[in-house]
């Protein structure tokens, strides 16, 4: 009897460190889940979205096995850096403030913020440009600011925290405003839907995906803002030490990009190819 | 740890733990006058008013604060003639949207705690009150408030100390308290764990004072 209960437990012992060994091997990615069309989940609760087929597209390039890896956004570098898991795709632009903390792979995408305003709110159509870029505002992004100073000034506007929506507010390229900060997307858009906010800023498609699935009439106001604290395009964050995987992502992401992969995945859940 | 981290976040993080500070009491002075008013209702002999009572204190003590936030923040904020009613001018504001639900809770656990004081106070003490031809109105006053006051201070003082730890909460609807400017240091800096050992040591430093005024008032009205 003794003698299969010590089986028992050595078998036990022994897969676990079996398992153990097989997710080494495995590439852990973090994402949010809370950002369509960027990552979401469907009803059932399973990840989904752009960078989810993206990373396991990613992964087969590599050669490895991955495993998504959910993670609240306003932890998403503290726990890359604790080790929970290897590599960041979750709609994070690379900019100068979090390469202080990690490194980026090159972008695999590329997104354009803009400002939402419920309909029939006096913040609808502002006299800007279409676009701006503000890594050497020209004369007309200059302008642009000016106007957005204008009108924003004592107005509340609600973006996610840890964002470079919320860096760009508190840069004060539009003067002082009211910046609320949410743990979510999800909380910004109830918020401005709610009339909490006067104004909310993230990227556009996430503003066009809740207009199109809540019916709530959401409309984009200003220009589309990039560039500057916008950063330079999404890629995948990994560890500083960790080169050797960042050496890993970038030939794979030439790959995708050079199969059409990122195009087509793009296409598929942008609307628009957003690759980059 | 990165030391000139610490030390450079302590003074925002103390400007913050005012905001928490002004949380913390003006929910504990609202929740006591519902504490207090419950806890009378509970002593009623009427069905009805006792039932209500109850189920206030049943629902408030039985689903978590969060959800109670939640539900008072972006629950109400989804009411199309809520927000269309003068209601609006308050529940706009997360600031009172936090402090409703913050006082709806303590409320409902103070009303449990002054409830057993008041069921605690002998029968003797009441009818020697009786015996001296004191009007019944002037024995809950003078007598019964007191006293029941007096007992629950220690389960009290543990009340103010969880609902100190409870404003914690504030920072999910975009209030900026203790917790919520350590999220935002750490959303810049990405180092959690200096940002919240601060925190935490600010807290822990109210709880301490909490603690001993406490003790104080224990001493001083002990009979």
């Amino acid at each position: 009897m003794m003698n299969i209960f010590k089986k028992t437990i050595f078998s036990v012992l022994l897969s676990l460190l079996v398992i153990g060994n097989v997710n080494a091997d495995k590439i852990r990615i973090g994402t949010e889940g809370a950002y369509p069309p960027w990552n979401s989940k469907d009803e059932s609760g399973k990840l989904i979205g752009f960078e989810v087929e993206l990373a396991y597209t990613l992964c087969r390039y590599i050669g490895q096995q991955c495993t998504i890896v959910e993670q609240d956004w306003d932890g998403m570098i503290p726990a890359l850096i604790m080790r929970k898991f290897d590599a960041i795709m979750a709609g994070m632009s690379i900019t100068a403030e979090r390469q202080k903390a990690i490194s980026f792979s090159q972008g695999y995408a590329d997104e354009v913020a803009s400002l939402a305003v419920m309909k029939g709110s006096s913040l609808e159509g502002l006299d800007t440009p279409a676009g701006i870029n503000l890594t050497k505002p020209n004369a007309a992004a200059k302008k642009a600011l000016k106007t957005l100073t204008a009108a924003l000034a004592g107005k509340t506007v609600c973006v996610q925290t840890a964002t470079i929506h919320q860096n760009f507010l508190d840069s004060g390229d539009v003067g002082k405003v009211n910046v609320r900060t949410y743990k979510t997307q999800d909380e910004v858009n109830l918020d401005l839907a709610s009339g909490r906010c006067d104004a909310a800023l993230a990227a556009a498609v996430a503003f066009s995906d809740y207009a199109e699935k809540s019916g709530k009439p959401v409309v984009l106001t200003g220009p589309t803002f990039s560039g500057g604290a916008f950063g330079n395009g999404v890629g995948v964050g990994i560890r500083k030490d960790d080169t050797e995987l960042l050496k890993k992502f970038n030939a794979a992401i030439n790959k995708a990009r050079k199969n059409g992969d990122i195009s087509r995945i793009a296409t598929k859940w942008f609307g628009f190819d957003a690759s980059m | 740890m990165d030391i000139e981290l610490m030390i450079n976040s302590f003074p925002k993080l103390l400007n913050a733990a005012v905001v928490t500070l002004k949380l913390l009491s003006v929910s504990l002075i609202v929740g006591l006058f519902i504490g207090l008013l419950f806890a009378i209702l509970r002593l009623s002999k009427n069905v009805f008013i006792n039932k209500f009572a109850y189920g206030y204190s049943y629902v408030f003590r039985g689903t978590p604060l969060l959800v109670q936030i939640f539900i008072i923040y972006f629950g109400l904020g989804q009411i199309e003639s809520l927000r269309t009613s003068f209601l609006w001018v308050i529940l706009k504001e997360p600031y009172w949207c936090a402090i409703i639900a913050f006082a709806l809770n303590t409320g409902a656990y103070t009303s449990e705690i002054l409830r057993s004081a008041f069921q605690t106070i002998k029968p003797g003490i009441i009818e020697a009150g009786q015996s001296l031809g004191i009007s019944t109105k002037i024995i809950f006053y003078k007598i019964q408030i007191p006293i029941a006051i007096r007992q629950s201070l220690p389960a009290y003082g543990n009340e103010i100390i969880l609902m100190l730890k409870g404003t914690s909460l504030a920072s999910t609807v975009t209030l900026m308290d203790l917790t919520g400017v350590a999220k935002y240091i750490i959303s810049t800096t990405f180092k959690p764990i200096e940002v919240f050992v601060v925190a935490g040591g600010i807290y822990l430093f109210i709880t301490f004072i909490i603690h001993n005024i406490i003790k104080y008032l224990e001493k001083r009205y002990s009979f």
